[in-house]
């Protein structure tokens, strides 16, 4: 048996199927755990994913990693599985390893693909500079799977929901605030980036940038050095010591592409460089580049992309 | 306060990455090794202001063999008080972790400050396990940590946003971005550390979870293609047709 497990808070992300569609490669039976108030009605749609039951408890905060362990523990004794994937997300950082060391399995941190014919699974490596292929020793695995590796597939019907209280007791870490920008897409989940860097001169000139995210319905980043000098939010900073992206489509204007900021998107699925230097190391790594003038190519890509979108419709 | 930092090595981020054996295991000809970032940046670095504020004493503690002493070099050079190798090739994470937690556990430090992840295997595991095995609270991704009297106030990433949170000494805590500035050793420093004396201690007998067996390199782009910047529509179109991303 294969157990899932999954943050269901609103509704089910395209990381929950994602993660419910690699399970059901894996070929045994996919058990979901969850918690959150994502209704009943909407939760058995993850059968059609794959899963052939998911369990709820609703008690257990989505905040507390140490009582999200314990729920996560009682579901695989409970369903007996001896594999367990969850989405190579924070929650998944904080409490995997730990999963990890109670139940004496081996930890796959960040897959990229199912096992291959020899039970080795991919990872990334040296910050996505190579591939490693991980083998697990022990009897029992956990396997965290990174978002946009695989598209969620359709293969069954909707499943059975299960309300449970597995009496997971709360952690030892107390919360005090949590602070959430409203309205704006999570770096790490989006599958369209703009992001600019000291090339724009000033926090002034964003405008452009967030103008052309808009159009496209993508997220916004930064490089470092932007970061640093304040010009915009740290969360924003993508790179070696910032986030790590894999976005289909990432749009970079004014960032020469340092091996340290490329570190952190050479996951990307597309690059596509805006740059006035022809000799940027950035256009090494890009699959489209423009070379010009940000303040005068971003606006003119946001119309296209306008002009684009209104054709569609 | 009793700190205990977990350093790893790294390979310098402009080191040229290969394989050799059948790519099954890391070329390290000519690769320089690093402090990685964030155990130095943010945990070395963090813990360092504590002590100096607070008053106690920094450990730091890295599992590998007699090469990897430059990197408790520098970390003493930069200040810690301490340096700690547990001698054995960290084999995984588990293994890695098991030897960190044996060497803790009647220590009690009031502290134990692990990087988010190293730059070499990105796992972000260790921190964790650290504290499974101790039985201690784990706050993963801190950007932020103070100290008043035994209460730890951490600031920390969740999707889409940070959080606050409170926890009692001790506890495990992984350090990421935003916690503390790199600092740069001082001739002094690096003398005196020249000669300080490193603890050895044995490995622990810990079987490994997990093992790498192979190694490959990604497929090199093919060239980039240029468009003109007065040609956006064909920009947009390519991105449509061809990418297939819009």
């Amino acid at each position: 048996m294969t157990l899932v497990y999954i943050h269901s808070e609103n509704g089910l992300s395209k990381a929950a199927k994602e993660v419910v569609t690699y399970a059901k490669k894996l070929g045994d039976g996919v058990s979901v755990i969850t918690n959150g108030n994502t209704a009943a009605d909407v939760l058995t749609q993850l059968g059609e994913y794959g899963a052939s039951s998911v369990m709820v408890d609703r008690s257990v905060s989505i905040e507390d990693h140490q009582q999200l362990l314990d729920l996560v523990v009682f579901a695989a004794e409970k369903t007996g599985a001896t594999t367990i994937i969850f989405s190579h997300d924070l929650t998944a950082k904080a409490i995997a390893p730990r999963l990890s060391v109670r139940l004496n399995a081996g930890l796959v941190s960040g897959a990229t693909d199912v096992p291959n014919e020899s039970n080795a699974i991919r990872v990334n490596v040296f910050s996505g500079k190579a591939f490693g292929f991980v083998k697990v020793n022990s009897a029992k695995r956990i396997i965290s799977l990174l978002p946009n590796s695989i598209q969620p597939e359709i293969t069954g019907s909707a499943c059975g929901v299960e309300e449970i209280n597995s009496g997971a007791a709360t952690g030892r870490i107390k919360l005090i605030t949590t602070k959430k920008p409203e309205g704006e897409i999570p770096l790490p989940e989006a599958e369209l980036v703009v992001s600019a860097g000291r090339g724009l001169k000033g926090p002034e000139n964003w405008g452009m940038v967030e103008d052309l995210a808009k159009s496209l319905g993508a997220a916004t980043a930064c490089s470092r050095p932007v970061a640093d000098i304040g010009w915009r939010p740290h969360h924003e900073h993508v790179g070696q010591t910032g986030v790590a992206i894999r976005p289909n489509l990432y749009i970079a204007a004014g960032i020469s592409g340092a091996i340290q900021h490329l570190a952190g998107v050479n996951g990307s699925k597309v690059i596509v460089v805006i740059n006035t230097d022809q000799e940027a190391p950035f256009f090494k790594a890009a699959d489209y580049g423009v070379i010009g003038d940000a303040f005068e190519v971003l606006p003119k890509l946001t119309e296209a992309i306008r002009k684009f979108k209104a054709g569609q419709n | 306060m009793k700190i205990l930092v977990c350093i790893s090595k790294a390979p310098d981020t402009t080191s040229k990455i290969a394989f050799t054996s059948g790519n099954t295991s890391f070329d390290e000809n000519g690769v320089q090794y690093i402090v990685n970032p964030y155990d130095e940046w943010y945990a070395l670095v963090r813990a360092l202001e504590l002590k100096e504020t607070l008053g106690g004493n920094v450990t730091i503690i890295t599992v590998g063999n007699a090469v990897d002493e430059s990197i408790m070099r520098k970390a003493l050079a930069i200040g810690a008080d301490d340096a700690v190798r547990i001698d054995a090739e960290p084999k995984d994470a588990y293994f890695t972790a098991m030897q960190i937690a044996a060497f803790a556990k009647n220590q009690s430090f009031d502290l134990v400050l692990v990087g988010k992840e190293t730059i070499n295997y990105n796992g972000s595991q260790v921190g964790g396990m650290i504290a499974e095995a101790l039985e201690l609270p784990f706050v993963s991704l801190a950007s932020k940590l103070d100290v008043a009297g035994d209460v730890i106030t951490l600031e920390r990433e969740i999707a889409g946003g940070v959080q606050v949170v409170e926890v009692s000494t001790p506890a495990v805590i992984s350090c990421a971005k935003g916690m503390a500035e790199q600092r740069i050793p001082n001739m002094r420093g690096i003398m005196a550390a020249r000669t300080r004396q490193l603890t050895v201690v044995p490995a622990v007998e810990i079987q490994e979870l997990t093992s790498y067996v192979l190694y490959d390199l990604p497929v090199a782009k093919s060239a980039c293609k240029m468009i003109s910047p007065d040609n956006m529509d064909e920009l947009v179109q390519l991105l449509h047709n061809e990418a297939k991303v819009i």
